[in-house]
């Protein structure tokens, strides 16, 4: 019963607020016998309690639900018609339901009430033989009923003839006898409908006012019930509520600021309550928010015993950190990632049974989910005892599937060559079952994990199991962060992404950094950190190191990837909170928000991921930009719309569908000069043109022709014309790439139509041509070549 | 539709420009912003409105005029488009004018690129030219090359 008692409890608080709309239902319905709508409503309820009861093994509340759910739906099909003695019936119904649930309130039983009766007469009423304690009414048949409802329209007189014979209905007994008492005089039955509403209270049967009583003794003696200990509100008003904290944080930053300059203590003491009530009001809030991880893990029992079954495995799931809480919108997030994983260990990490003890282990496996807090974080591994990750299989695997090159992958240590699982379109099962692995897996996971400010880590070892760990913040909305300057403007960098901070003094800081092809690098510990400076991502000019200057190294953690940036002057760690950027400014990677700081100023929020794609630093293995390209041509086999053209030396290419804007013709004559470029007027801009023959340095056949074929290419909403020869077809076809041709500006050839076909690298060739196409100010192409050259 | 609509006007280099009052949240007093690097030009940056943060857009360089002097502070008109909040810098504000709709008329064909994109309709006042401005496309507006 233990287990069931959050069950119950929510049934009862659900029950409780179905039950008040039932009763005012119930008496609507008598005046509008007509609504179908309400009549919906209510057999819904009733529906749902019956339910719910039933899976909760409470016969005798599940026995009189029923019966009234029975009368309901035929008053629904409209078998029958609603009358007075029937809406008697369903609010005693409704009152004995009440009753019941008191009784399992205070001491999770049913109680001993006998309610036979209430079916029984429910039962009668179903059968269409009227109550049959009323014979003369039923004699009438269904013309009484109407009689007596035109009484019941005018509300108010029921009401106050109710009210003023308030002991009736506890005097006369049964409910069902007060129809037999009621019917010589019309309005009776009517004063009663009205009294039953205005009472829930009020015993059904007056065997039952003792028990009930006493239960109600029980309760408030006891704790608080369930309708009182919890109430339902709205996310949106929490979200509000979450802001307003999160508005006051900000206050309170501000004020705790201006103190550190006051001497007046009071004003002091009055700052420091402040900030200590803040504080607990904003974990009051955050707390509103948050939700046991059981809620996700529940299913997991049932998801492991089913897929272990369907494989002919043997699992055992072991659950630890159940009430582990975070924030519910992160629990949302998680929830996918999470059950990818668990599945994905038992489907591919787990052995066989007798791969196991061939192996020496228990023909059982085990699987272990744990959450704990730490350090304003939730961690939640998943460790199974299974074979473990082969970072042999891995090199392989990745090699097979382009996602590296063998000399690269032969430098990886067995680490890195792990880490490979979260590479895009990896998917290490030798054979891709139904489960997992439909090449979606690792990667989506991490990005979701990322996506929340969250991190993922692995451990294998190989025979003995596989360890992930996942670290998430509690909240989104407020993080602590880094404070850092950077030509005169501040910028908050998350705390989670932060590693260490490092400070070259002025005689070192030559020495100290080094340079390779013009890209700085520091040696910290013996390991290069390459470095990258903020002033110079953001677009500003200059910000190299001067000699005899110190420098500040922020040391960053990007997808496992380490880099240093460098700061003008690293200010504090200050908690923040997080607010959205407009749409004009959400293309810009570098910023995943902004906030508010203590002297009410807005400073922009580094995104770090963002920050290091841009400086090229997490140009790894996993994703790097070739990577990311080659992905358009999806490695993972299925069907890609391709178009085949024409260009020098009448050699066949193809570039995917999905990255033509739209196929053009320019008259030869309609192409002018832009310094050195060759441009067009293209739907009141000026668009530049680019021509593949030059490129692959065949001859100048399109100058021959009148009319240029191009390709338009169009990425935030700038335009780019790649003049080809001729526009062959467009094809859906299988693409394998084949590398190894290295010719630039390719990505590799494929067998398309039968024929070899080379696939283009549009955006590689762009860069090519215009270094600046994907840098966002003019001031940027300097920079972008510069990044370009040193690579 | 009602036959007369209000608006809010303000100046930008003489000329008067107009938007439909129920679209204007506010008005105030050039504030300091905070800069954002390598976004597009015409955002001069970012402002805090009462714990909201919203940016603010140039509107002079969003219709490639020239850059005001730089002691010339430039007024906040605050709007709420389908894209969010964000702040219209202008030279000036005017009043909230109620114009007659037979006043109405079509921007003139030959009205040049970008105004001609941007602005709705003219209305015909006396001694001047109500230009209406259409926030969603100002918003919307693609960088200026």
């Amino acid at each position: 019963m233990d287990e069931m008692g959050p069950i119950i409890n929510e049934f009862l608080t659900e029950s409780y607020e179905n039950l008040d709309q039932l009763d005012q239902d119930l008496v609507e319905l008598e005046a509008n016998p007509e609504e179908i709508s309400l009549l919906a409503s209510i057999f819904r309820t009733i529906h749902t309690i019956k339910g719910t009861c039933g899976f909760l093994g409470f016969s005798k509340l599940e026995s009189i639900a029923h019966v009234g759910e029975n009368l309901l739906s035929q008053l629904r099909d409209g078998e029958m018609k609603m009358n007075p003695q029937i809406a008697n019936a369903l609010l005693a119904m409704v009152d004995a339901v009440r009753q019941i649930l008191a009784c399992i309130e205070s001491d999770r039983s049913e109680g001993d009430v006998d309610y036979s009766n209430l079916v029984e007469v429910l039962t009668k009423l179903n059968k269409g033989e009227s109550v049959d304690i009323a014979p003369s009414a039923s004699g009438e048949g269904s013309e009484a009923p109407v009689a007596e409802a035109v009484p019941a329209t005018p509300p108010a007189p029921e009401q106050s003839n109710g009210n003023s014979h308030p002991a009736e209905t506890v005097e006369e007994a049964p409910v069902e006898a007060e129809p037999v008492a009621g019917t010589p005089e019309p309005e009776a039955p009517v004063e009663e409908t009205a009294l039953q509403p205005a009472d829930p209270q009020a015993p059904v049967e007056t065997a039952t006012a003792d028990p009930l009583e006493g239960g109600d003794g029980m309760r408030a003696s006891d704790k608080k019930g369930a309708t009182e200990s919890s109430i339902r509100v709205d996310v949106d008003l929490l979200d509000k509520l979450m802001n307003l904290v999160g508005e006051l944080v900000l206050s309170r930053n501000q004020i705790v600021q201006f103190a550190t300059g006051e001497k007046d203590s009071s004003f002091i003491t009055t700052t420091q309550h402040l900030n200590q009530l803040t504080s607990e009001l904003q974990e009051g809030v955050m707390k509103t928010r948050m939700q046991p991880i059981g809620t996700i893990w529940s299913k997991y029992p049932r998801v492991v015993r089913d897929l272990s079954q369907s494989i002919g495995k043997r699992v055992r799931l072991e659950m630890e950190g159940k009430d582990t809480e975070l924030d519910k919108t992160l629990i949302e997030a998680i929830k996918d990632p999470l059950t990818h994983m668990v599945r994905n260990s038992v489907d591919h990490g787990i052995e066989m049974p007798d791969t196991r003890i061939a192996n020496g282990k228990n023909g059982e496996g085990v699987l272990s989910l744990r959450a704990y807090h730490e350090g304003g974080q939730v961690n939640i591994e998943i460790n199974d005892d299974g074979g473990g990750i082969h970072p042999e299989k891995i090199k392989k695997k990745a090699i097979e599937k382009n996602i590296i090159t063998p000399e690269r992958a032969a430098r990886m240590n067995d680490r890195e060559l792990i880490n490979l699982i979260f590479a895009p379109g990896f998917s290490t099962a030798e054979k891709v079952s139904n489960i997992s692995g439909r090449g979606v897996g690792m990667d989506v996971v991490r990005t979701n994990i990322e996506k929340i400010g969250g991190k993922i880590e692995i451990n294998s070892e190989a025979g003995k199991g596989t360890a992930l760990k996942i670290k998430i913040p509690l909240t989104l909305a407020i993080i602590p962060a880094l404070t850092v300057t950077c030509k005169g403007g501040r910028y908050c960098i998350p705390q989670v992404s932060l590693l260490e901070l490092v400070r070259l003094d002025q005689e070192n800081t030559e020495s100290q950094v080094e340079m390779i092809q013009g890209t700085p690098v520091y040696r910290l510990r013996g390991n290069l950190l390459p470095l990258v400076y903020l002033s110079k991502e953001l677009g500003f000019e200059g910000g190299a190191i001067r000699e005899g200057e110190s420098v500040n190294i922020v040391v960053l953690q990007a997808d496992n990837r380490q880099f240093g940036l460098v700061v003008e002057k690293i200010l504090d760690t200050e908690e923040i909170v997080v607010k959205p950027l407009g749409n004009q400014l959400k293309s810009i990677t570098a910023y995943s928000g902004a906030t508010i700081m203590g002297d009410g100023k807005v400073a922009l929020i580094l995104d770090v991921m963002g920050l290091a794609q841009k400086a090229h630093v997490v140009s790894d293995e996993t994703r790097s930009e070739a990577a990311t390209r080659e992905d358009r041509f999806d490695a993972s086999g299925e069907k890609q719309t391709l178009l085949v053209f024409e260009s020098s030396n009448k050699s066949r290419m193809a570039v995917p569908l999905s990255m033509v804007a739209r196929l053009e013709e320019f008259e030869a004559s309609a192409i002018e000069t832009s310094g050195t470029q060759e441009v067009v007027q293209y739907r009141g801009d000026i668009m530049p043109l680019i021509h593949l023959s030059h490129f692959f340095g065949g001859p100048d056949r399109e100058e021959q022709n009148e009319m240029l074929q191009a390709i338009v290419y169009c990425d935030r909403g700038r335009n780019v014309g790649v003049v080809v020869d001729r526009i062959i077809d467009i094809v859906e076809e299988h693409v394998e790439i084949k590398t190894g041709t290295g010719r630039k500006g390719t990505l590799g050839s494929s067998v398309v139509q039968g024929k070899v076909t080379d696939l283009v690298d549009v955006e590689g060739i762009i860069l090519e041509a215009d270094p600046g196409f994907y840098a966002e100010t003019s001031e940027n192409k300097l920079l972008a070549a510069a990044v370009e050259g040193g690579e | 539709m009602s036959d007369e609509k209000q608006f809010c006007t303000f100046y930008l280099e003489g000329h008067c420009f107009g938007v439909n009052v129920l679209e204007v949240q506010e008005v105030f007093r050039y504030q300091e912003m905070t800069a954002v690097p390598l976004s597009p030009p015409t955002i001069t940056g970012l402002i805090n409105l009462r714990g909201q943060i919203i940016t603010a857009i140039d509107l002079r360089r969003i219709m490639c005029l020239e850059d005001r002097d730089e002691d010339a502070m430039p007024m906040n008109v605050v709007v709420r488009t389908p894209d969010g909040v964000v702040s219209l810098l202008v030279d000036a504000i005017g009043d909230v004018l109620e114009v007659p709709q037979e006043m109405h008329e079509k921007p003139p064909e030959n009205l040049q690129s970008p105004l001609r994109e941007l602005v709705k309709g003219v209305y015909k006042l006396q001694g001047k030219l109500l230009l209406i401005l259409d926030t969603e496309k100002v918003v919307r507006q693609p960088v200026p090359a």
